[in-house]
């Protein structure tokens, strides 16, 4: 798919601003704080239905103004004309139009303008806590089937309601408690039912990224080490069927069956203890861990890989991503810049943010971006007048 | 700030569930403006209601008496049971014209977060009604999220061991719709809940 035209009104460090992108690569060039991320990040939220910087959406808007609007205008791989617009604010809903018809979920816009995103901070896939490798097999999901995140903000409400059951449960008598235990059961049963759904999930998706992820590694890094993914069920280990996923009422039978071991534990600490929002995704370089063991470079080249794995993940179904690229060549050496560049080359389109444009070894497009009286321009300069690259 | 009468009307009026203080504001002048007639045809209405309504002795369901009008039918059908949350569902049920059985409203659905156990709501009542009623179905009728579900599966558990049918209203694609025009969610759910072609009987519809 690609980007034909982009809108923005009030947010962040835009007042107004349009663009027209062109197939193939587009450079954003400006020094730091001109708004390169903030054009990247609005197309993002437009997508996913999040930053990749904030958790929420008030920091998206322009100070001083009240809504922030996006609008994208779309052309698909059948060469259909779309339009997804959005209008964020603090406190509001967000409004969103898909050509324009205002849908009455957000979770029915994922998916109507796809990218993939690689950031610096993308790095704490790969180094950070559990819980940022199980956002980026959240979001990778989200985008691939909407009914993904559907059954991933249910499961969160089961899990919040047994949380709160749990907490009330330990202040109680023990005849109380008996009585609260019969409703516990129910959303023990309710936990399982979404849980399920989400594991059985994130499974398939880290056995659809293991290949590609390792390819992309082998393409990127120096020592062309073997990579392994795995996903960790606090439940316990799955049932493996030589890379087939595991059958549903399988991963409900674990879950159950965990559940029912640390019932004690979670009546006395009043929390859910098992279930995906504790499980990891195990990445390793050779026979070791990634994480803690990993060097700069790897831990670089291996959140890169697993980015343009989830190209091809995404790719496999529906249209083919945009691929945007945050701040990410002034990160790596000349070596692994050729090697990214290369990789580009299969890509549809890609925009790329940099503050040095000799960083980027890459032909196409370039934008200037600059903060004139307090707002961000955009400035496309005319083909054939090249940077010094 | 207003003098007293007025800003006292809009105060009232703030407290009403989807009213803002702009729109109180804009509801208060509209009543100052109107003649005393209309103004106290509303009043009086607030006050009947109080009065008058009150929530049925069987069912709990909105009377005015002490059965309501479903309760009191004497045409409906006593062997099936259809447990919804709200009276407002007993109205929408009803606008469809087809169920001709009795209603249980329960008064919400199980919900830590907001402090509503079972306790809280009318399921004791249901098991009474079931021990003296021919009740032969029962239907839960409980919304389709997340407590919803949660209603409905304690519901079935209280039930478990007892002679009657237990059902579940079906989630699916909208009559009368396009495919492509179902949300995403509504239409993978019709896709679990898909159902076979051939050998499919009718239901009967009471």
């Amino acid at each position: 798919m690609l980007l034909r035209r982009l809108g923005l009104t009030d947010v962040r460090s835009y007042d107004h601003a349009t663009l027209e992108f062109a197939p193939g690569v587009t450079v954003l060039i400006g020094p730091n704080a001109q708004g390169k991320t903030n054009l990247l990040e609005a197309i993002n939220r437009a997508a996913t239905g999040g930053s990749h910087r904030v958790a929420s959406d008030a920091p998206l808007v322009r100070l001083g103004a009240e809504v922030g609007a996006i609008r994208a205008e779309l052309e698909t791989d059948a060469s259909r004309r779309r339009t997804l617009e959005l209008e964020v604010g603090s406190g509001r809903r967000t409004r969103t139009r898909v050509d324009g018809q205002d849908v009455r979920r957000a979770a029915e816009a994922l998916g109507v303008l796809r990218v993939v995103l690689f950031a610096p901070e993308d790095v704490a896939i790969v180094r950070g806590d559990p819980g940022e490798r199980r956002r980026f097999l959240d979001d990778l999901l989200s985008q691939r089937r909407p009914a993904y995140a559907a059954a991933r903000a249910e499961y969160d409400r089961a899990l919040r309601q047994r949380n709160q059951l749990l907490k009330q449960a330990r202040g109680l008598s023990p005849r109380a408690r008996s009585a609260a235990s019969s409703t516990l059961e129910v959303w023990t049963e309710q936990l399982v039912t979404y849980g399920t759904q989400v594991v059985a999930a994130r499974v398939a998706a880290v056995r659809a990224l293991a290949a590609p992820t390792d390819r992309a590694y082998r393409d990127l890094a120096d020592r062309p080490e073997a990579i392994g993914l795995a996903y960790r069920c606090s439940a316990g280990p799955l049932p493996d069927d030589g890379g087939a996923v595991p059958a549903p009422a399988e991963v409900a039978a674990a879950l159950r069956g965990a559940l029912l071991e640390v019932e004690d534990d979670e009546r006395a600490r009043g929390m859910t203890l098992v279930g995906p929002h504790r499980d990891d995704l195990d990445l390793t370089i050779g026979a070791l861990p990634a994480r803690g063991y990993a060097s700069h470079g790897e831990v670089w080249s291996l959140a890169l890989a697993l980015k343009l794995a989830s190209y091809e993940v995404l790719a496999e179904v529906g249209d083919r991503p945009i691929v945007l690229l945050d701040d990410v060549f002034a990160e790596l050496d000349t070596t692994r810049r050729q090697r990214l560049a290369a990789a580009c080359a299969r890509f549809d389109q890609v925009l790329v943010t940099a503050a040095v444009e000799e960083d980027v070894p890459l032909t196409g497009a370039r934008v200037e971006v600059t903060v004139e009286d307090g707002v961000s321009r955009l400035r496309p300069r005319p083909a054939g007048e090249a940077g010094a690259a | 700030m207003y003098e007293g009468a007025v800003q006292d009307l809009i105060d009232e009026l703030g407290r009403l569930p989807g009213v803002g203080p702009k729109s109180a504001q804009r509801i208060a002048f509209f009543l100052l403006q109107a003649d005393l007639v209309d103004a106290t045809r509303l009043a009086e209405a607030i006050t009947r209601v109080k009065q008058t309504v009150r929530f049925c002795s069987r069912c709990f369901n909105i009377a005015e008496a002490e059965q309501c009008r479903v309760c009191r039918d004497p045409r409906r059908d006593d062997t099936v049971l259809c447990v919804v949350e709200e009276a407002r569902d007993v109205v929408a049920i009803e606008r469809t014209r087809e169920y001709r059985g009795r209603y249980h409203v329960l008064g919400g659905a199980i919900s830590p977060i907001d402090g509503i156990g079972p306790d809280e709501l009318h399921i004791t009542e249901l098991l009474h009604r079931l021990d003296r009623e021919p009740v032969e179905e029962v239907i839960i009728a409980t919304n389709p999220n997340v407590e919803g579900e949660a209603t409905a599966s304690f519901l079935s558990r209280q039930l478990d061991g007892r002679a009657v049918r237990v059902t579940r209203l079906a989630s699916g694609l909208p009559v009368g719709g396009d495919l492509d025009y179902a949300d995403e969610v509504t239409l993978s759910r019709a896709f679990v809940g898909r159902q076979d072609l051939r050998g499919r009987g009718t239901r009967e519809v009471r």
